[in-house]
């Protein structure tokens, strides 16, 4: 199965995700509203992906874009997942149920970016001391213990 | 047990007291002699690699430099070790961790500061939130060795000169010499013979 196919099967199957799929660079991208991202995961599971490869963010400024890479392993397929949270409230739902290597994962991307997974059976800090201020993958960190590389250099 | 660590607590008492007595130098520079001997020949590492460095660490282990010539061998086991070097980046959710490593290690010890980013945080110096600038921040490192990452020759050289301070020490503090840097700073006298002009 290719990526084409992959697009006429999941909208076979599921058409009401079908509108949010697109193929860029020749990768598959589902780009879903963040309240839709537990029904689309459910989907895409039962469809056969069932490896999260990986989990990130991307800070734009005034919203966060959670990244998300599955796999398929029978179907030898890969698939994106984008979906968005306002940075006023970046709170998105956990897949740890669906996925456990999700939960280090979303401790990494709470640790860094600080948005919130609800439904995370332990969410606290993985990367950074407990105690620590602040989340340094925002574009907004500001650490006074930062040194600044000089214009010189 | 507890006759014997006084015991050892004591040689201290020991070299001063043979320090006073007429003719205890000569046993002391012996006693020193056999105890730099085996100190100095016997420095077992502490591998505390967590970057890049210790891949160079490692290959100074095995049988193109084989450090077991030098009487340094790899310990899992910081009970057993005399030598900690801290081969790569440490991020301050590690620095406790190599602390607590260095506090397990028995007395006496030495460190060696292994590549740029142990020595100063070398390219993490700069815009890095994580990163110690140097494990002498919360070390006593006794020989630094530059490099991204430094070749195993210049480990060897450090060993070498670590081994040099090992033999300076005495058991007696007022005999223990001071081993000059490698680098000599520009307000140094100058090297060689005393009083030479150029």
């Amino acid at each position: 199965m290719n990526i084409t196919e992959l697009r006429e099967y999941l909208c076979t199957q599921y058409p009401d995700l079908c509108p949010l799929f697109s193929i860029e660079f020749g990768d598959g991208v589902l780009t879903v509203p963040s309240d839709r991202l537990g029904e689309a995961m459910c989907s895409l599971k039962d469809l056969g992906f069932d490896f999260l490869g990986m989990l990130t963010a991307v800070d734009y400024g005034d919203e966060f874009e959670l990244v998300y890479r599955l796999r398929a392993r029978e179907m030898h397929l890969g698939l994106f997942l984008k979906t968005r949270v306002p940075r006023e409230a970046p709170h998105i739902r956990s897949v740890t149920a669906l996925w456990p290597s999700a939960n280090w994962h979303e401790r990494e991307v709470f640790d860094l970016f600080g948005i919130v997974f609800d439904g995370h059976p332990d969410l606290r800090r993985i990367l950074l001391p407990d105690d620590w201020v602040g989340h340094p993958l925002r574009k907004d960190y500001e650490d006074p213990n930062i040194i600044r590389r000089p214009d010189y250099l | 047990m507890e006759e014997g660590c006084a015991e050892v607590a004591g040689i201290d008492d020991v070299a001063r007291a043979l320090e006073r007595t007429s003719g205890g130098g000569v046993i002391l520079t012996s006693l020193d002699a056999i105890q730099d001997w085996a100190r100095g020949y016997s420095l077992w590492m502490m591998p505390m690699g967590t970057a890049c460095c210790a891949i160079e660490l490692i290959a100074a282990s095995f049988s193109r430099f084989d450090f077991d010539r030098h009487g340094s061998i790899p310990r899992p086991d910081p009970r057993h070790t005399d030598v900690m070097i801290v081969a790569g980046t440490i991020c301050t959710r590690m620095a406790p961790a190599v602390k607590r490593l260095w506090d397990q290690m028995p007395d006496p010890k030495w460190c060696i500061a292994m590549g740029n980013c142990a020595v100063s945080g070398g390219i993490f110096y700069y815009d890095t939130y994580s990163v110690v600038r140097g494990v002498d921040q919360f070390l006593p490192v006794d020989v630094y060795i530059t490099g991204c990452p430094p070749r195993p020759e210049s480990l060897q050289d450090g060993i070498l000169r670590l081994r040099e301070k090992v033999r300076a020490e005495s058991a007696s503090p007022s005999r223990t010499r001071e081993i000059e840097g490698v680098l000599p700073l520009p307000s140094d006298a100058p090297r060689g013979e005393a009083g030479e002009s150029e």
